[in-house]
């Protein structure tokens, strides 16, 4: 169910050039049913900035009903949250949309997990839920450089984990389809999130596998009443049949929507 | 005795507070999170004749205390109103505003004669200011006169009192709303959004697709209040204002302009439950300003 819950801060710190991890209390995290789910955080008190920033689960904890989100600090809005302390609170609505199918990979079966940048978070309560139930996580995230590159070792103690950056400060030169293409075949499903490009070039590289994509899109309400999150399917010829990425997503099987 | 009771043609409402067109989608979604039947009536997202599929993406951008949209009226259509929206909120104790937009007087007039029967829908809300779609909307809502000849159509066939939507976007709002009086309209909502424009900063490119949008929110209020008004001034019949309503002294304030009941628009996205928050508060406001009934408030910015 979704509810508007003030959340407290626990922590709060920089583990990355202008990325916050804020680990967040409150009876919201109850409500989590999947990975890939996101919150809709109101900022300020004020109505400047205006709207509540979406932003991505990271990992769960419902025994201490805490949560953590990872975030780039980038616009007014990211800014002023990530001058926020411990002990503040924040007006949080969610968890909101559909996450990661985890039951799509069972035990036993190899997945890959593919990330870009800021659509690295959500990978990681995912892959935490699939270890768990012992599937084989491949992880390939990719990042602009070195200096925001973000839980390479959390990854790693999950299981396999490959790093690209664009400069190649770390890890493999380039993108994440540079390391795919030197990942073995034979896995079962992939999971993604990031930048609409990856997306696409994830989904034409893997179009013979079972995956699912989690997008991004400007949004209102985050609840699915303003429609303006709206991105097309390849349902039919006429390219007029729609989904909403806050409320029937943000994830979809590969192939739903049109890149 | 009920303090917030209003009562306005076609309405009989617990309380003069209402979610504005557009920003409430067809209720389902927030019906999912309260009791839709606190409500003193709930303004439905607009419906054409046929199914829209509304702009490209990005439809917002935020601005300056407030935020530009062009949704494009998207919407399943009269049928799939009808057949699939309607129905579902007939289980809450709440009336109900159709929204009624078109192309052309034809599609207004087939809406308004379909959507007008459906046993919740007590009155229609004349869509003639919609900033962001090509054909029908902002040409109907600035010009006088075709203003009036389509408000004397769609009246002709409602089987509900009809309420039009006036835009921002003119040089007289009053002119626009002696003529839509003329016109048989049984009230007036205003205002709908004001057209605007945000650039990429880096770019320099319009940042929503549509290049031009609907600006909302907060920094809109003051405009709506002068022009409520203004408007309250020169008609008798009565007014729905909206613009920037966050909270319960907004209300407030647009009941003193002149408007006898107020819609809540953008603030529903920044606090999905801001309409039962406002409701709840407003009779320790009444208390506050030393008022028995909210009818008190109606206007008193005119008086001696």
């Amino acid at each position: 169910m979704i509810i508007q819950d003030l959340m407290t801060i626990s922590s709060q710190k920089e583990i990355a050039q202008n990325i916050f991890e804020m680990k967040l209390n409150g009876k919201l995290v109850g409500e989590i049913t999947s990975p890939g789910q996101f919150v809709h955080i109101r900022v300020s008190d004020s109505f400047e900035p205006l709207l509540r920033r979406p932003i991505s689960i990271a990992e769960m904890n419902p025994e201490k009903n805490e949560m953590t989100i990872i975030y780039r600090a980038e616009g007014r809005g990211t800014s002023l949250l990530s001058e926020k302390r411990e002990g503040d609170v924040v007006n949080v609505l969610g968890p909101l949309g559909n996450g990661f199918p985890v039951e799509e990979t069972t035990a036993g079966q190899t997945a890959v997990l593919i990330g870009g940048g800021i659509g690295v978070p959500p990978l990681y309560e995912l892959s935490k839920q699939l270890t768990a139930k012992g599937v084989n996580c491949i992880h390939i995230l990719g990042f602009e450089s070195d200096q925001v590159v973000f839980y390479e070792e959390e990854f790693a103690a999950l299981g396999e984990t490959h790093i690209a950056t664009v400069d190649g400060s770390n890890g493999t030169q380039g993108f994440v389809t540079n390391v795919m293409s030197e990942i073995a075949d034979d896995f079962e499903t992939f999971y993604s999130c990031g930048p609409m490009p990856m997306l696409d070039a994830v989904q034409k590289a893997y179009v013979h596998k079972k995956g699912f994509l989690s997008f991004e899109q400007r949004m209102g309400c985050g609840i699915g009443a303003c429609f303006a999150c709206v991105c097309h399917t390849n349902e039919n010829a006429t390219d007029q049949t729609y989904v909403k990425v806050c409320s029937d997503g943000p994830v979809f099987p590969a192939g739903v929507v049109q890149i | 005795m009920n303090r917030l009771a209003m009562t306005l043609p076609g309405l009989e409402l617990k309380n003069p507070i209402m979610p504005a067109s557009g920003c409430f989608g067809f209720g389902k979604e927030y019906g999912n999170l309260y009791d839709l039947s606190q409500l003193g009536a709930i303004m439905i997202k607009a419906t054409t004749e046929e199914t829209r599929y509304g702009n490209p993406t990005p439809r917002v951008a935020e601005t300056s205390s407030g935020m530009l949209n062009a949704i494009g009226l998207q919407n399943p259509g009269l049928q799939g109103v009808l057949n699939n929206e309607l129905p579902w909120l007939e289980k809450f104790d709440v009336p109900i505003i159709a929204n009624v937009a078109g192309s052309e007087t034809a599609d207004y007039v087939e809406v308004a004669k379909q959507i007008s029967k459906a046993p919740n829908v007590q009155a229609l809300e004349l869509n003639i200011s919609c900033p962001n779609v090509k054909c029908g909307g902002i040409l109907f809502g600035t010009d006088p006169e075709i203003a009036k000849e389509l408000t004397a159509a769609v009246k002709a066939v409602s089987a509900v009192p009809v309420y039009v939507k006036l835009s921002p976007n003119v040089t007289d709002v009053k002119a626009m709303a002696l003529a839509v009086e003329a016109g048989g309209a049984d009230g007036i909502t205003m205002i709908n959004t004001l057209v605007g424009m945000r650039l990429d900063e880096k770019t320099g490119k319009p940042v929503i697709a549509n290049k031009t949008g609907g600006l909302s929110g907060p920094a809109i209020k003051p405009v709506a209040i002068r022009m409520v008004y203004e408007v309250s001034q020169v008609v008798t019949i009565p007014i729905i204002g909206m613009g920037g309503v966050t909270c319960v002294q907004d209300v407030v304030d647009f009941m003193s302009a002149g408007a006898s009941a107020v819609a809540v628009g953008t603030a529903n996205f920044v606090d999905p439950f801001v309409c039962p928050t406002i409701i709840e508060q407003l009779p320790a406001r009444l208390d506050e300003l030393g008022i028995d009934h909210i009818s008190e408030l109606v206007g008193r910015s005119h008086r001696v």
